[in-house]
């Protein structure tokens, strides 16, 4: 307890009543090193990232220093969702399902070009332009593929930003927006977000009523 | 080691491809187009010749099927390539037909091995094949609107037909993807699409009707009850995010489709934007395990386009690389086959920590551990550093023999092992050609059947080394071909090492921006999971007008059902893991 | 005979894990007698990932990291020269090969145009690369006539938002870029000064034949 100033510091703002309240930062802290000290991801691999992930997780690399080598492959026990590779229109049902299964506190990786913004393979009709449009991401690791050494320097990022959490604005303990389910995605002619349905019901009559369309062919 | 030598009696080969159009005077032609090869057969002539071709001239092996839309010529092409398993060159043939209303006559009724080549023709470039037994959207889902390879079909990121984009260069204000597409979010849909009154089929409805088909063969009047299991895609068993819809009797298969798609990465569309330099890397990401190997493929491809000799010492090292690619991968094959049957983690590890040493090697060299990007048209890019070399010479000479040793002290007698694998997921010679299976698959069931010698590229023809082979057809035969193949491909190494000459890596100048005459070319090799091929056509432009992958994961799977039929549902996943797909090649 | 293959298999398991024991022991043994170290130590590092290596065979990140070979590629970079009085001379002179070669074309370039005559200056105004889009192939560094672009060793690049690079972010100094890759500095400074030397001794014929 003789560093009770630092304990202060993770950048949240605590209120002048508290500021001397031991027991509120202290519980933080526990809480957050249990937190960051066990987050289990999602056995959960979509492309050439995964094989990376998996690496990281053998004996080289060893995930289990951090605490994160329980891969669960079902998502009722999984805290992390590594998202490693393209996210294709086809797959993603399955991952916004996956996501919703997910119990809170849970969290997002992007790990590599693809799974951050589409990659190499954006320009790909079958290929979703980011797994952020569709769930919150906490963590952008670039590369292609990122290295073992670049994916636990995003974990170690990741157990930072839990770290800065506190028990009492946590989303999980809260009702709020950030805990509802993500509707998942209808495969239809194209992807459909039932999110955007009245942004592309607009947008597609205004296409079909401009002669030329730029990208309509 | 003992590598059993009997085969089965294979159908011999009684005629030459020479004498395919003498035999068919006025129907068969000879493609006389500059750079293009083969023959042309009229669409309604296809089965009666295609069947000769395979009883009578013994070309019992198609390898590739596959599309091409003539858009100027307003024609859709199919060819097919056929090999002998004996050996020796392509017969390639083609069907040509009307673009606005493409039908061919199925081949799977005498090559089930086209099934899955033609229902992806059907997806991609929406050619009809009549008499298929199955023809569904494979890559795509069922309802996707148009088939994306057809040459006028343009993706929702749509830019210019041809990479460089003008965009870029030279002044091109960065500006994300996102805003050139009206829908922002890589989406396009048909013109007036309203997405409150969609009334579409689901996607699901096709697959399980094609598998209720099955349901009602046994009409022994006893109605047992059959349940749907859906295996993946989220499934830690499928390798990636592979999937099979399974009809199970208790805990037996009765029938099974597997649905693929899930890791359409769309690497044809792309691959025909890009130039020829730019796909280099992107072959890199199909067989992820492999990048080394499909780079192989791909630049013999162009290199027979363009015409040019590679230089002596990068040949050298291409054969290492490959090699020691194959060692590596079937590293991963034990271990994740061994996690597939339950033995979680142990042998895997072992293997990674082997596969480790090998990337070191690639990064050293290449500069990447997984996407090495190695290959250029004439050569490698650059030559391994001297250090790189001497643990390549390390590895092949001091550790990997004993490793291997280890591997098998560990697995191949154990009691377990050899319970779970002996005896099941049978596939007989017969079935494995026709179902164009390739590499360790075809191997296993007895065919000795290997591109490295049956159609030597590259340099192996120097090299002392035996097919790996055995007959038995099972799991156990498909396990054992792979520790063969092993200690074969650490005899090539050290050979190669030997024998590696000084010299320059690249034959031509390198450069950016490559001349590649008009014509087409399809570069085959013997890749760690099969024969993966790259099917080339220029038209004398800097980007390919075609350009297709024949993935060995993709048609291996051909004969999943007939091999899962009547096993247990805990076999599916042994015979899933003993296939080796690898879903970067599989869905393309 | 039934069970001997498992024990087989259970005796591999346990000569590694007597190995993990037995090794950490040499190492302490070559500790005291030649003070190496197996952990945190360079020597450690390049045994366990040696012909040798056996028992434990992690790379303890972050406190100890794999070096990276020299032609090993992230991300692309661009190169400046610090000038005599601490200006940065950028090495690119926007020819837009980089841009062109791209796989995914994520590379943006903006030419400088001279406010006075409109004419290009070659020399970029901005230059944009989305490390999201980055493929990290090579290539733009591969056909740089200039060595003006490099890839970077730079792997720690994990953020909490989208990686999008512009000028400012790009530019690192040849003095850095020599000291990831010392050996491809030093051959492409040789080719310079070759270069330069035959254009001067082409221009001293020149002159004497004048």
């Amino acid at each position: 307890m003789e560093n009770k100033e630092s304990l202060n510091l993770p950048g949240y703002e605590i209120p002048d009543e508290l500021k001397n309240v031991v027991s509120v930062t202290a519980l933080d802290r526990l809480y957050n090193w249990g937190r960051r000290s066990s987050v289990w991801p999602l056995m959960f691999g979509l492309a050439c990232c995964a094989i990376e992930m998996i690496a990281a997780q053998a004996s080289r690399y060893d995930l289990a220093r951090f605490g994160m080598e329980v891969m669960r492959p079902t998502p009722r026990q999984a805290d992390l969702m590594i998202v490693a590779g393209t996210v294709t229109k086809k797959m993603l049902p399955a991952i916004v399902r996956l996501w919703n299964q997910m119990p809170e506190p849970k969290y997002v990786l992007a790990m590599g070009a693809c799974a951050s913004s589409g990659g190499p393979f954006k320009e790909g009709y079958n290929v979703v332009a980011g797994i952020d449009k569709f769930l919150p991401v906490d963590i952008y690791v670039p590369g292609c593929p990122p290295t073992p050494q670049a994916l636990l320097n995003g974990l170690i990022l990741l157990q930072k930003k839990i770290d800065q959490e506190s028990i009492r604005k946590v989303r999980w303990y809260r009702k709020g927006p950030d805990s509802v389910e993500i509707p998942v995605p209808i495969l239809g002619p194209d992807l459909i977000d039932p999110r955007r349905i009245p942004d592309i019901k607009a947008k597609a009559a205004e296409l079909a009523s401009t002669p030329a369309p730029a990208t309509q062919s | 080691m003992t590598t059993p030598a009997s085969t089965p009696t294979l159908r011999p080969a009684q005629g030459d491809a020479s004498d395919l159009a003498a035999r068919f005077p006025g129907v068969v032609s000879p493609d006389t187009r500059p750079g293009f090869s083969g023959f042309t057969i009229p669409a309604d002539k296809l089965v009666e010749v295609a069947t000769i071709i395979r009883d009578e001239l013994g070309y019992d092996l198609l390898s590739s099927v596959t599309g091409v839309d003539y858009l100027p010529e307003n024609k859709m092409e199919v060819v097919y390539h056929a090999y002998k398993t004996t050996g020796g060159p392509a017969l390639v043939f083609k069907v040509q037909v009307p673009r606005d209303n493409p039908v061919v006559a199925s081949m799977t009724p005498i090559w089930k091995g086209a099934e899955f080549q033609e229902r992806e023709a059907w997806d991609l470039l929406g050619i009809k094949f009549t008499g298929h037994p199955d023809l569904r959207r494979i890559l795509m889902w069922e309802g996707f609107e148009g088939h994306p390879l057809r040459k006028d079909w343009k993706e929702a990121f749509y830019e210019e037909d041809a990479k460089p984009f003008k965009s870029r260069w030279p002044d091109g204000k960065h500006v994300l993807a996102e805003a050139r597409n009206p829908f922002s979010d890589n989406l396009r849909f048909p013109s007036g699409f309203d997405p409150e009154k969609m009334t579409f089929a689901d996607p699901e409805e096709a697959l399980y009707r094609s598998l209720k088909k099955y349901t009602f063969e046994d009409a022994d009047g006893i109605q047992a009850d059959h349940i749907i299991v859906n295996l993946g895609p989220q499934h830690p068993s499928t390798h990636g995010v592979f999937r099979s819809a399974v009809i199970l009797d208790g805990e037996t298969v009765v029938s099974l489709k597997p649905v693929m798609g899930y890791l359409h990465r769309n690497h044809d569309k792309i691959g025909e934007r890009n130039t020829f330099l730019q796909i280099i890397p992107y072959t890199d990401r199909l067989d992820y395990f492999c990048s080394m190997t499909n780079n192989h493929g791909y630049v013999l491809a162009v290199e027979k386009l363009m015409g040019i000799q590679v230089a002596e010492r990068a040949e050298y090292i291409r054969v290492i690389m490959d090699e020691i690619t194959r060692i590596q991968n079937h590293l991963i094959f034990f271990g994740m086959l061994l996690n597939d049957l339950g033995a979680m983690y142990t042998p895997a590890l072992y293997a990674f920590e082997e596969r480790e040493l090998i990337l070191d090697i690639f990064e050293a060299a290449a500069g990447s551990r997984m996407m090495c990007n190695y290959y250029r048209f004439g050569g490698v890019v650059r030559d391994v550093p001297a250090e790189a070399l001497q643990k390549l010479r390390d590895l092949v000479f001091d550790r990997l023999p004993g490793k291997i040793d280890e591997m098998e002290r560990l697995l191949t007698e154990n009691d377990v092992l050899v319970s779970r694998l002996k005896g099941v997921g049978y596939l007989s010679a017969e079935d494995a050609i026709n179902t164009s299976m390739t590499g360790p698959m075809l191997r296993a069931s007895g065919v000795p059947y290997d591109i490295r010698r049956a159609d030597p590229y590259s340099i192996y023809d120097r090299f002392d080394f035996k097919v790996a082979c055995r007959p038995d057809g099972d799991l156990y035969a498909r396990y054992m071909v792979r520790v063969d193949e092993v200690r074969e491909s650490i005899k090539i190494l050290q050979q190669a090492l030997k024998q590696i000459p000084e010299g320059p890596t690249m034959s031509v100048k390198p450069q950016y921006q490559v001349r590649v005459p008009a014509g087409e070319a399809y570069g085959r090799i013997e890749s760690p999971k099969g024969e993966l091929g790259y099917y080339v056509i220029s038209n004398g432009k800097p980007n390919p007008w075609r350009y297709h992958i024949r993935a060995s994961s993709f048609i291996n799977l051909t004969a999943l059902e007939m091999m899962c039929k009547g096993e247990k549902i805990a076999d599916f996943v042994a015979i899933l893991g003993a296939i080796d797909i690898v879903l970067g090649e599989l869905d393309r | 005979m039934y069970g001997k293959g498992m024990l087989k298999g259970l005796g591999v398991t346990l000569v590694r894990f007597w190995n993990t024991y037995w090794d950490d022991a040499v190492w302490m043994w070559r500790r005291v007698t030649t003070g190496d170290k197996r952990y945190h130590s360079k020597e450690g590092i390049a045994h366990r990932s040696s012909k040798n290596a056996r028992g434990i065979f992690t790379v303890q990140y972050p406190e100890e990291k794999l070096p990276v070979p020299e032609e090993f590629r992230y991300l692309p970079f661009l190169v400046y020269d610090e000038g005599a009085d601490g200006k940065r001379e950028i090495l690119c002179t926007s020819c837009g090969i980089c841009a062109k070669v791209c796989p995914p074309q994520c590379i943006w370039i903006v030419r400088t145009n001279d406010p006075l005559t409109g004419r290009p200056v070659p020399q970029p105004a901005e230059f944009y690369i989305d490390g999201d889009i980055c493929m990290s192939c090579g290539y733009c560094a591969e056909y740089c006539p200039f060595d003006a672009i490099k890839m970077d060793h730079d792997y720690e690049l994990a953020a909490y938002t989208r990686n999008i690079y512009d000028l400012e972010k790009l530019l690192k100094s040849s003095t850095y870029y020599a000291s990831i890759r010392p050996a491809n500095a030093a051959r492409e400074e040789e080719a310079r000064k070759a270069k330069e030397a035959a254009k001067s001794a082409r221009s001293a014929t020149h002159a004497a034949a004048a």
